[in-house]
């Protein structure tokens, strides 16, 4: 054992093995320091920059700190927090992180973190570039829009002859993990599952393979602590006899969030005595009568319809919700953002296999909404004030930001409730 | 071919085998990575991850004659879309393309040291300078007519416009070969070190790292082999003083990586020659030859504590963060270019894992130089914290661009006046990475004294207290000097820097990678006049995130010029600013619905 040394973790003095990572000493003490690529503790990956921490005034990542005597480490100070809320923001608008559909969703590290930082929305726009998913080796699927190119399987899966299986190809921009086909092959089948366990997102899949459990079951469902969302507008006064009014739509999406509204049962004779809906499917109003307290928006925009109303609902509504993925990040109508659009309409009208041979008309007509290039969330078109994530939304979600909102104080939100599938 | 150390592959040999391939076959192809791959006993997918790493290596034929013209701001300035049009219709492809008959291939390539003679273009690494779309005929009927680039080629200008008095200069005056050798017969190692330390000497390359504590290090560390690397790959925008130096003083280069050597016990040196300079590659050589002759190389040279060492030239492969030591590093054992990830100093564990130092031309050339004319002489010149004199390589719109051996200590000003600048407006100093310098910095000194901590932050509007206060122009430079006047669309030339980053970043971490991808879009944005104030906040936002969270030196200095400008010169960015009504102004309807109009219209047209 190496000789004792003394540091400062977050104003706290601890020892430990001089020479011992500082994750895993800050581990020790209690203090988590998260990270998504630091796996293995003889090499470090400095990758995805989450461990970032401040050490006698210097930045620096924390995986790659063999900690001395004397040294002075911050972890949790508000702007290093900021900063690793910034990085996994980057990561989800990178990629095509679109946990509704994605295996690993309730067993992913990054979706963990996200929840564990109440990232609702990414503050950058999506990058949407259309990166390979690649079926063709013998026992996985590499879906490089998941990556987030931490380096752990490049660094951890070996053939049995000392060769690598995954390697980083390309530069910059274009940089991705790509599988070697042949000596994917030599693995074994536990040694793929170990390649996709060790991925911290859903990148590395195994053909047939799938986690299986249910919801509620998986390894980040529960951990027992709150989601506060944080309130950005002044309480919302109201004369005597008002009530709060709420408009909501549906732009592209598939109506399930406002399923998931109603949702909330006997809550919703709580909700009818403060709040009166003005447009809103729900009560089949289809033209706002009045200026609005607070408008929900469900689904992206996918026509000029869509973002016809949606700038509508900006104009008649002082506090705007995105909620849905749909909605915060273009969700399943934003597939098609990697198809170009005329293949997707070839596809839907002349070439698919229910159009008739000869098809040659594209029904086009002043009273059908014009596509778009592509499908765009919300908060690229006009301004959103709040962000509801999950597909749908859980209902009690909804029903506390909605209440957090219109009375002015904060509603903590359970863990289970805060979800992004 | 391949070199075998202990019955195993060096894969240190990689880019050479894959220079060899490229060069023959103008393109390394999938049987080629195959057979590449088993030699090395990697991966094929690890061998393609290399290839497809470097700029230079093609995967597809890129032409019997292949052509990179320089897209730098200042090869832009200097006519380069004239040239670029005048190569594509005289090979009658586009650029990014080949030939039909496979003769020629046209691509764009970062900038390749020839800043004060542009536009200019390397065919098949030979320089063609000073293009002009006549010239470019010419060389296109010659290459065609069977002539090799090798015949015609223009041998790089040194353009050496200013050195002090000849007492005063260090760099560029003649010199007498292996004289400063002559020390190291009567002086101990520590001695040497202690020499440069005392000189004050620090790395020229751009970091200022003090190259005797650099030396110190590597001597403490003990180990059976060490390496001194000279890095020789200066991918800085702007910057040429390394290739001036090689082509004129190599044995300036040479002897100070023999003294490093002797200081800290290396025996083995290497010089990470970028592949834009290949063309210097058998001068080197020849000088190399030379100082093998004259035991100066190899085996048991001649010292007071006699030592071996010799010199390889390891030829990069077109990645700017090569020159970060670390990826220079990487580089060298055949991986990608990426940079490493800090947990060791290269003096800790460098090269094959062995104590290394990486030192830039110019520092190694000042070495021999101080023995030369003495330490107390040379601490005389420049001023009390960077004693010595400094490189500038000069461009853009000013008389007499070209190579500058300054004091340190000048006045911006008294260099502008000696450059010959028209109108200078905005000067981006130290390269891309650097920062920018405006009318208000001219009575700023180039000079390491008076600077100010990182931290402290002067707006440069407030320009009484930033006169008073910024005095020294900082250390932190590779020696860059791009002049440009009022006429040249500031606008533009930050477009050309952030596009250079996003091409250039290695793509390891996320804050470097998509962070600059993500500032271009916004600048793009406010270039289209589409952006609110909102967006020139989030671009602050955004460019703390990558300064403060990148792995290494390119991704923390990425952003340095467009802030320093937004600093600078705020007028440009918020006159083209909206008001933000609630209504985000970069989308735009009509915009958005034009491919559903054009693909209607392209059915509903009949073409009989």
């Amino acid at each position: 054992m190496n000789k004792l040394i003394n540091l400062t973790l977050d104003g706290k003095k601890v020892q430990a093995e001089e020479g011992k990572n500082l994750i895993d000493v800050a581990k020790d003490n209690g203090i988590e320091i998260p990270t998504l690529c630091y796996y293995k503790k003889s090499k470090p990956l400095a990758t995805c920059r989450i461990c970032t921490v401040n050490i006698n005034g210097r930045n620096t990542t924390g995986c790659t700190v063999k900690v001395e005597e004397g040294i002075d480490v911050k972890i949790n100070t508000p702007e290093l927090f900021e900063n690793r809320k910034a990085i996994i923001e980057m990561l989800y608008a990178e990629g095509n992180h679109f946990c509704p559909s994605c295996e690993k969703s309730g067993n992913c590290d990054m979706q963990n973190l996200g929840y564990k930082m109440a990232i609702t929305n990414t503050r950058y726009p999506h990058v949407f570039r259309n990166k390979k998913v690649d079926f063709t080796p013998h026992r996985m699927i590499m879906e490089s829009n998941r990556c987030i190119l931490c380096k752990r399987c490049v660094e951890e899966i070996k053939t049995k002859d000392g060769k690598s299986v995954f390697s980083f190809v390309k530069r910059g921009i274009n940089t991705r993990v790509q599988i070697d086909y042949k000596e994917e092959r030599k693995l074994t089948e536990d040694e793929a599952i170990r390649a996709m366990s060790i991925c911290p997102v859903g990148a590395i899949l195994v053909k047939g393979i799938s986690d299986g459990k249910p919801f509620g079951e998986r390894k980040y469902d529960f951990l027992n602590q709150n989601v506060h969302t944080s309130l950005k507008n002044k309480k919302i006064e109201l004369e005597d006899g008002e009530k709060f009014i709420v408009a909501t739509t549906s732009l592209a999406g598939c109506f399930g969030c406002h399923m998931s509204l109603l949702d909330i049962d006997t809550d919703l004779i709580d909700m009818l005595e403060i709040v009166e809906f003005n447009k809103s499917p729900l009560t089949d109003i289809k033209k706002f009568s009045k200026q609005c307290h607070v408008g929900l928006i469900e689904g992206g925009c996918a026509n000029d319809e869509n973002v016809h109303v949606l700038r509508e609902f900006r104009r008649k509504c002082d506090i705007l919700i995105s909620f849905g993925e749909c909605a915060i990040m273009g969700g399943i109508p934003a597939m098609r953002n990697f198809v170009p659009l005329q293949e997707c309409l070839e596809e839907a009208y002349l070439n698919g296999p229910t159009s008739e041979l000869g098809a040659d008309i594209i029904p086009a007509h002043e009273d059908i909404p014009k596509l778009l290039d592509n499908v765009y969330p919300c908060n690229e078109v006009v301004k959103i004030d709040y962000y509801i994530p999950g597909c749908p939304p859980n209902a009690q979600h909804i029903w506390k930001v909605v209440k957090s909102i219109l009375l002015g104080e904060e509603i903590p939100i359970a863990h289970e409730e805060f979800k992004y599938d | 071919m391949i070199m075998l150390t202990n019955n195993k592959v060096d894969r240190s040999q990689l880019m050479p085998v894959l220079w060899e391939i490229q060069r023959k076959k103008r393109h390394i192809g999938h049987d080629d990575i195959t057979k590449i791959a088993k030699e090395f006993n990697l991966s094929r997918m690890e061998v393609e991850g290399v290839v497809t790493f470097y700029h230079f290596f093609h995967r597809k034929d890129c032409g019997k004659y292949t052509i990179y013209l320089n897209n730098s701001i200042i090869s832009k300035h200097a006519g380069m879309d004239d040239i670029q049009v005048a190569f594509e219709k005289e090979i009658g492809v586009p650029m990014g393309h080949v030939s039909y008959d496979k003769m020629f291939g046209l691509y764009e390539t970062a900038c390749i040291g020839l800043s004060d003679q542009e536009p200019a273009c390397l065919i098949n690494f030979k320089p063609f300078t000073n293009l002009t779309p006549e010239k470019v005929k010419n060389i296109i009927f010659r290459l065609k007519n069977g002539e090799k680039p090798i015949d015609f080629y223009d041998k790089p200008k040194t353009n050496i416009r200013y050195t002090p008095t000849k007492e005063r200069t260090v760099f560029f005056k003649p010199y007498k070969n292996f004289s400063s050798l002559d020390y190291i017969r009567k002086h101990k190692p520590e001695a040497l070190i202690d020499l440069v330390k005392e000189s004050h000497l620090a790395g020229r390359g751009g970091a200022f790292f003090p190259t005797g504590l650099k030396w110190q290090f590597a001597r403490q560390n003990k180990s059976d082999v060490k390496y001194i690397i000279c890095n020789a790959d200066e991918g800085e925008p702007g910057t040429f003083k390394d290739r001036v130096l090689m082509q004129e003083h190599p044995e300036l280069m040479i002897e100070g990586m023999i003294l490093a050597a002797y200081a800290v016990g290396a025996t083995k040196g290497a010089i990470y020659l970028r592949a834009e300079y290949r063309y210097l590659k058998d001068d080197i050589e020849k000088v190399l030859t030379n100082y093998r002759k004259h035991n100066l190389l190899g085996d048991n040279i001649a010292a007071l504590e006699p030592f071996d060492f010799d010199i390889y030239i390891h030829l990069g492969g077109g990645a700017y963060i090569c020159g970060e030591e670390t990826a220079l590093i990487n580089s060298m054992e055949g991986y990608r270019g990426e940079a490493g990830t800090k947990e060791y100093f290269p003096v800790e564990k460098g090269f094959k894992g062995k104590p290394t130092v990486v030192n830039n031309v110019e520092t190694l050339c000042a070495v021999p130089r101080i023995i030369e004319m003495g330490v107390e002489k040379w601490l005389e010149l420049g001023t009390e914290k960077t004693p010595g004199t400094k490189i500038f390589s000069v461009s853009g719109d000013c008389e007499k661009p070209g190579i500058y051996e300054i004091e340190w200590g000048m006045k911006v000003r008294e260099l502008l006046s000696l450059i010959g600048a028209k109108d200078p407006y905005y000067i981006l100093f130290n390269g891309y990475a650097g920062n920018c310098l405006a009318t208000i910095d001219f009575d700023r000194e180039l000079s390491g004294e008076g600077i100010l901590s990182a931290a402290v932050n002067i707006d440069p509007q407030n320009k009484l207290e930033y006169k008073q206060k910024m005095v020294g122009i900082g250390v932190k430079s590779g020696g860059s000097f791009m002049v440009f006047n009022r006429n040249k669309e500031i606008l533009k030339i930050i477009k050309n820097v952030c596009n250079f980053f996003v091409e250039e970043s290695c793509g390891v971490c996320v804050p470097c990678r998509t962070g600059n991808f993500l500032l271009n879009k916004k600048l793009d944005k406010i270039i289209a006049e589409k952006a609110n104030k909102n967006d020139l906040i989030e671009i602050r936002e955004w460019s703390h995130v990558i300064q403060s969270n990148s792995r290494c030196g390119l991704g923390i200095m990425s952003s340095n010029a467009l802030i320093n400008t937004m600093d600078k010169f705020p007028t440009i960015f918020e006159n083209r600013v909206a008001a933000n009504n609630g209504v985000d102004k970069s989308f735009n309807l009509d915009e958005a619905t034009a491919k559903y109009d054009e693909i209607l219209d392209n059915i509903e047209t009949d073409y009989e």
